[in-house]
């Protein structure tokens, strides 16, 4: 318990905002903790850069029993920085959100050192810090650049662990901010950090009216810096990422019936990939991103086809007059796992592409769908319906041991971080559309609703080009 | 509205024996020469055009023999794309105003309620608007009449998250072109 109060208390210390700004914060903390019965909660502010469409992110499960206790001191910067430089808070947020740190509450600290001389450690362990980040921020004479250096330091050890420095524009606190963040994460724990990945996803503005609105947006993993990539007054769903990022294939009805799009994330490029008679739905890149899987009807009932994307010829997967459909592939490229209802209930199978040899994988219960493989291929996520009720969960592919990873209602579109720590859902609070994050053992959660309407569909990036220059 | 449907009905019929028997008496008589009149072309138009209508005045909504608008809205259990019984009798009074009008064509939207997955339910609305497809053929409906569009969950009816509005929108629906 004393985690949650520290760090709401940390993030606002770390704004440093004014008092009413603290009022409001703390009056919003209290009244969704009366009516939620949150555990933690805890709010994002980028004041500078944030979007009026970013997602809100709301901490509300403490995660791991016993997190790593982290101090990031705030870092130091000239007045002329201070309003954008509230770069401790994001690095804080992001490894709060991972459920496994536990970081300090600023004003709880005894010092402010930003330089190795000014850090006493011995401060730092009678608060139980086990790790520190001081940092620095300074204004270059090359306009609007800034320079950015931060160090990792063992606190127990007296050791520095990690240090960096980069050269960023002033556009780009965020991004060194979760670049430091998957930094000490890697450090710390050993896994890639995810937190300078994106997610894609649909905000229904008005949905179930005849003003009916559909966008497709981009937003950093945390929410925040959202934008609209395309709109539509015709529905959007199944957004997937292109390996390198650079792109996203979805299903648009602008025509008046589901087409495949094609488009840049950043470019001008956009083409209907397939239009034919039928359902053309599903599209997912394969890990070499030459390929686009997806289901087509064309021929009466849905079938999962692969389509080269250069050549756009189209190679048939599954025969069969029930519904197959929601593809996806092994991370070797080698196998597509998708839904058929063959069996009589939908059901998770698994196709080799080289033989076409075909398996089950999934036998508790009588709804499984939309199933992604992790990064190991060896575990599965998907939609599972059980007592009436859809929720997401998890499965050892060689244990077959099965387990429920949410415990909320019409959770659907499971998507995984590209490390395979965390994934993101869609799932409804009090009627709206929201998303939610729980890492793969299900202890720790976090959702993003936003106020602009009904999110939906969520699609993590993969590993993104860095778009820092390390110096 | 409907009785205004059913009178223009008759009205027409009047009108299209009124104009075969012109036809064959504007060729006898002499006709008065009369200045030509501006307004002249109102008057005359409707008598020549009209026949009679399987649709109201939009044109995209059918009507029975009484003028009453037909229902084009047609319900599903959940999770199932089976026709309802008391339904077929309304799909074949369907089926019969597309025999009548080839040149007609009409599209079938499938759709399902909110539970279980986007994709999954996108086969499942096409499924449930391929059986009010299939049924229109098998009575005589040329499939290039025929267009089967799935909107999965996308386009509820209600958009409540309750049983009620579940059944709602478990539907498929004709829409005439």
């Amino acid at each position: 318990m004393s985690y949650s109060t520290d760090f709401v208390s940390a993030s606002s210390a770390f704004l440093r905002p004014s008092a009413q700004l603290f009022a409001q914060l703390s009056g919003l903390k209290r009244s969704l903790i009366n009516y939620l019965g949150l555990v933690c909660l805890l709010l994002s502010f980028a004041p500078s850069i944030q979007a009026a469409s970013s997602l809100d992110t709301i901490i509300i499960d403490r995660g791991v029993d016993e997190p790593i206790r982290i101090s990031i001191v705030p870092f130091a910067a000239p007045e002329s920085l201070s309003d954008e430089a509230n770069l401790a808070n994001i690095v804080a947020f992001d490894l709060a959100r991972s459920g496994q740190f536990d970081p300090l509450a600023s004003e709880n600290m005894l010092s402010y050192p930003s330089t190795r001389q000014a850090v006493f450690f011995r401060d730092w362990r009678i608060l139980k810090s086990a790790y520190l980040v001081i940092g620095r921020a300074q204004p270059l004479p090359e306009r609007d650049k800034v320079f950015v250096e931060f160090e990792l330091y063992d606190v127990a050890a007296e050791r520095l662990l990690e240090s960096r420095d980069f050269t960023i524009d002033r556009s780009q606190w965020r991004d060194v901010g979760h670049k430091i963040a998957d930094l000490v994460y890697a450090k710390i724990t050993g896994v890639q950090g995810a937190f300078s990945t994106k997610i894609l996803y649909v905000l229904a503005k008005d949905a179930g009216s005849r003003d009916a609105r559909f966008q497709l947006e981009v937003a950093d993993a945390d929410g925040a810096r959202a934008r609209t990539l395309y709109s539509s007054s015709e529905p959007i769903l199944s957004a997937s990422w292109s390996p390198d990022g650079k792109r996203v294939a979805y299903v648009s009805f602008e025509t008046g019936r589901p087409s495949i799009i094609l488009q840049d994330i950043d470019g001008p490029y956009r083409e209907r990939l397939t239009n034919f008679k039928g359902i053309n739905s599903s599209p997912v890149f394969s890990p070499d991103g030459k390929s686009l899987a997806m289901v087509l009807s064309r021929g009466g009932d849905p079938e999962i086809f692969v389509m080269n994307i250069a050549s756009r010829k189209l190679r048939r997967i599954t025969r069969h007059h029930g519904i197959d459909t929601e593809p996806s592939w092994s991370p070797d490229g080698k196998s597509i796992v998708f839904t058929s209802d063959r069996g009589g209930r939908p059901q998770i199978y698994q196709v080799e592409l080289a033989t076409n040899f075909l398996e089950r994988l999934t036998f508790i219960g009588d709804y499984n769908a939309r199933a992604r493989l992790l990064p190991d291929g060896k575990h599965l996520v998907f939609v599972h319906r059980r007592n009436g009720v859809f929720h997401i969960a998890w499965q050892d592919l060689e244990k077959d041991s099965l387990l429920v990873l949410t415990a909320t209602d019409l959770d659907e579109s499971p998507s995984l971080a590209p490390n395979g720590a965390m994934l993101m859902y869609a799932t409804q609070d009090q009627g709206r559309g929201i998303l939610a994050v729980v890492s793969i053992d299900g202890r720790v959660k976090y959702r993003l609703p936003s106020s602009a309407g009904d999110v939906r569909e969520p699609a993590w990036s993969p590993f993104l080009p860095d778009v820092l220059s390390a110096n | 509205m409907q009785t205004q449907s059913r009178l223009s009905r008759l009205a027409l019929s009047v009108l299209a024996a009124l104009f075969i028997a012109g036809c064959s008496s504007t060729a006898t008589e002499p006709v008065d020469q009369q200045e030509p009149v501006e307004q002249a072309p109102e008057v005359v138009a409707p008598e020549v055009v009209e026949v009679v209508s399987d649709f109201a005045e939009d044109d995209t909504t059918p009507v029975d023999e009484s003028g009453q608008p037909i229902s084009r809205t047609f319900y599903f259990e959940y999770d199932k794309a089976i026709l309802n019984p008391s339904d077929l009798a309304t799909l074949e009074v369907h089926a019969q105003i597309l025999v009548r009008n080839s040149d007609r064509s009409v599209v079938v939207q499938g759709h399902c309620d909110e539970r279980g997955t986007r994709e999954y339910n996108l086969a499942l609305g096409e499924r449930r608007a391929a059986a009010i497809s299939s049924f229109l053929r098998s009575a005589g409906v040329g499939s290039r009449q025929i267009e089967v569009v799935s909107y999965g969950e996308e386009r509820p009816q209600n958009p409540a998250h309750n049983s009620g509005a579940w059944a709602e929108n478990r539907r498929a629906v004709l829409e005439y072109r």
